[in-house]
């Protein structure tokens, strides 16, 4: 196997006096989507703030195309081609829709053929360009997060759980963009509770549980085996669809 | 401050003082005076207390210390007025800002390297600890109020207006300074100036998304401090510059001049709600309106009057008239 993107190895975070993640290993295969699943509270969030440097791993290394990036800051991390969308979406509220995607666009203007590509699955975007962006629906919001991370070419994509709180048809909205976002070889780390929106764009798997990793493997492998998933996840994906 | 959907609701404040304040006066030439001394008196507020609301909303850093840029700035451009004093008491305007352009100039460059000074020796060390930042500010103040004692000594020093600013302009039966008017023009500028720079520049999203959420700034690979630092100066030479126009308006300077205003310029961020400088500008409005209003009608209780006015805005809006970030 080619070497991952990124790859984490006895990674260890603390939060205040709190050990939050006590060990966590697993790898970002180059070009593929990877969902980092677990119970509420497992540690996924922790796992991706602490990747961004948004929070500093006291143990272990995270390498990125082979360097270690642990001891980089938020910024600097960024630099190097990772995005991020965090469960809270950090949307700028008081900024229009444009003036968001102005500033996540880090190497000059606006590229029109690439927002004409994100207004293909995001067309309410195209239409509240001008609009604060806090009075956007809770969907709309959540397009926005993520077109903020894919307004330029990134080379690793980080999500944390993007349908939360959406209705079913804005799911399949954001489903339909991360599979068009796939066929362009990016490589993505998807935090998800929805187990549709898993097993649908899930190429490989990360299973997290008490700030470990307690499964890996492929995406087909773990859909296909419903005794697995009892075990892992406490419930079966397909109870859940 | 977006252009789109801006909020007017607060403007009804800014009318309600203002007719409130004409049904108590009676004279509508006496109201027109104290309206212009109010909008004067507020517009110098907004140029020092807009970096200040900046300050706190980018990086949570409450500075105390922030009257001290004001003090510096109104010394300073004492010192150099005094230089040209010809050209200052001349009836010419152009032969004035032979005089006032270099010395309102250096009280923001002198404010503006101190501001330097402090965030990077002074408030780096503390942030993020709300406590240390008083204590540390406080601290800075006494001291550098010390210094300022070395170097101007301890009277109070005077700072004529530009000649041709002397005086009033009379309309009918309402006399209006000539100097206020200037003020006002120039404080109108400098919102109009930073609106720009707010609205229009991608440094000005920057300041604006980073009010919002900090953390998110920097994951989106931008340095948020090196844009704090860069505010914090910015706001230390606004401090400044409002600093030299508020001691030509009082034509006075003392070291107490940072310390009196400082109170005022927390009284309006507060109203207008941390970290907007739109709310920043309507706050001081509302705060200079009053200020004069109040001190004709009744001048025992001027400052009672705004204290009592952050009240009923807060219990009104509890983050201000326009709270920054939250929708
Ligand atoms: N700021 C914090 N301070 C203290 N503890 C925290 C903090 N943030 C998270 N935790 C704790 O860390 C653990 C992991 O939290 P995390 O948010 O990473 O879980 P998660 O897997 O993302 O959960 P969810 O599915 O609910 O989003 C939890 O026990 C949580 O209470
Ligand atoms: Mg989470």
């Amino acid at each position: 196997m080619a070497e991952p993107l990124l790859a984490l190895a006895g990674v260890q975070t603390h939060i205040g006096r709190y050990h939050i993640l006590q060990g966590v290993d697993f790898a970002v295969p180059n070009g593929e989507l990877t969902m980092l699943l677990g119970r509420n509270g497992a540690g996924k969030t922790t796992t991706l703030r602490t990747i961004m440097g948004l929070w500093r791993a006291s143990q272990g290394s995270i390498r990125f195309e082979g360097a270690d990036v642990s001891a980089l800051s938020t910024p600097a991390i960024a630099d190097l081609g990772i995005a991020y969308v965090p469960e809270s979406m950090a949307i700028f509220a008081g900024l229009t829709v444009e003036e968001n995607l102005i500033l996540a666009a880090r190497s000059g203007p606006l590229d029109s053929a690439r927002l004409d590509w994100i207004f293909g699955f995001f067309g309410a975007l195209k239409k509240f360009w001008h609009l604060p962006a806090g009075l956007l629906s809770g969907g709309q919001k959540q397009m926005l997060a993520v077109a903020r991370a894919i307004v330029e070419p990134r080379k690793l994509i980080l999500i944390d759980e993007p349908t939360k709180g959406l209705a079913p048809s804005i799911i399949n909205n954001l489903i339909a963009a991360l599979a068009e976002l796939k066929k362009t070889a990016t490589t993505v780390l998807m935090v998800e509770q929805n187990f549709h929106a898993a097993r649908s764009l899930g190429d490989s798997v990360a299973v997290m549980d008490g700030g470990r990793i307690v499964h890996a493997g492929r995406m087909a492998d773990l859909a296909a085996d419903a005794a697995l998933q009892s075990r892992l996840l406490g419930l079966s994906l397909d109870a859940h669809q | 401050m977006s252009s789109a959907r801006f909020d007017f609701i607060p403007l009804v404040l800014l009318a309600a003082i203002a007719l409130g304040a004409l049904a108590l006066i009676g004279s509508p030439a006496t109201w027109v005076t104290l309206t212009v001394a109010g909008l004067a008196m507020g517009l110098l507020i907004f140029i020092m207390s807009s970096g200040l609301t900046l300050v706190f909303g980018l990086m949570d850093v409450m500075n105390f210390a922030h009257g001290l840029f004001i003090a510096v700035g109104a010394y300073v451009a004492a010192s150099l007025v005094r230089l040209f004093p010809a050209q200052a008491g001349s009836e010419s305007f152009a032969a004035n800002l032979v005089a006032l352009a270099p010395a309102l100039l250096a009280a923001m460059a002198a404010a503006g390297l101190l501001g330097l000074f402090f965030e990077r020796v002074i408030i780096r060390p503390v942030y993020g600890q709300h406590l240390k930042q008083i204590l540390i500010t406080t601290g800075g103040m006494i001291v550098a109020e010390q210094l300022i004692h070395v170097i101007w000594g301890p009277d109070l020093i005077t700072l004529e207006r530009p000649g041709s600013l002397r005086g009033a302009i009379l309309f009918g039966d309402v006399a209006l300074e000539k100097y206020r008017l200037a003020a006002v023009l120039l404080g109108l500028a400098v919102f109009v100036g930073l609106a720009v720079v707010l609205n229009r520049t991608k440094i000005g999203l920057l300041i604006r998304a980073g009010v919002e959420n900090g953390e998110m700034v920097e994951a989106m690979g931008y340095r948020i401090r090196r844009l704090f630092i860069a505010v914090f100066v910015a706001g230390s030479a606004l401090a400044g510059l409002g600093g030299a126009l508020w001691g030509m308006y009082q034509e006075a300077v003392t070291v107490a001049i940072g310390a009196q205003m400082i109170v005022l310029i927390f009284i309006v961020i507060i109203i207008g709600g941390l970290g907007s400088v739109t709310g920043c500008f309507v706050g001081a409005l509302a705060v200079g309106l009053l200020a004069n209003y109040v001190s004709y009608l009744s001048p025992k209780v001027a400052l009672g009057s705004n204290i009592l006015l952050m009240v009923i805005v807060l219990l009104w809006r509890p983050r201000g008239l326009y709270p920054a970030g939250g929708r």
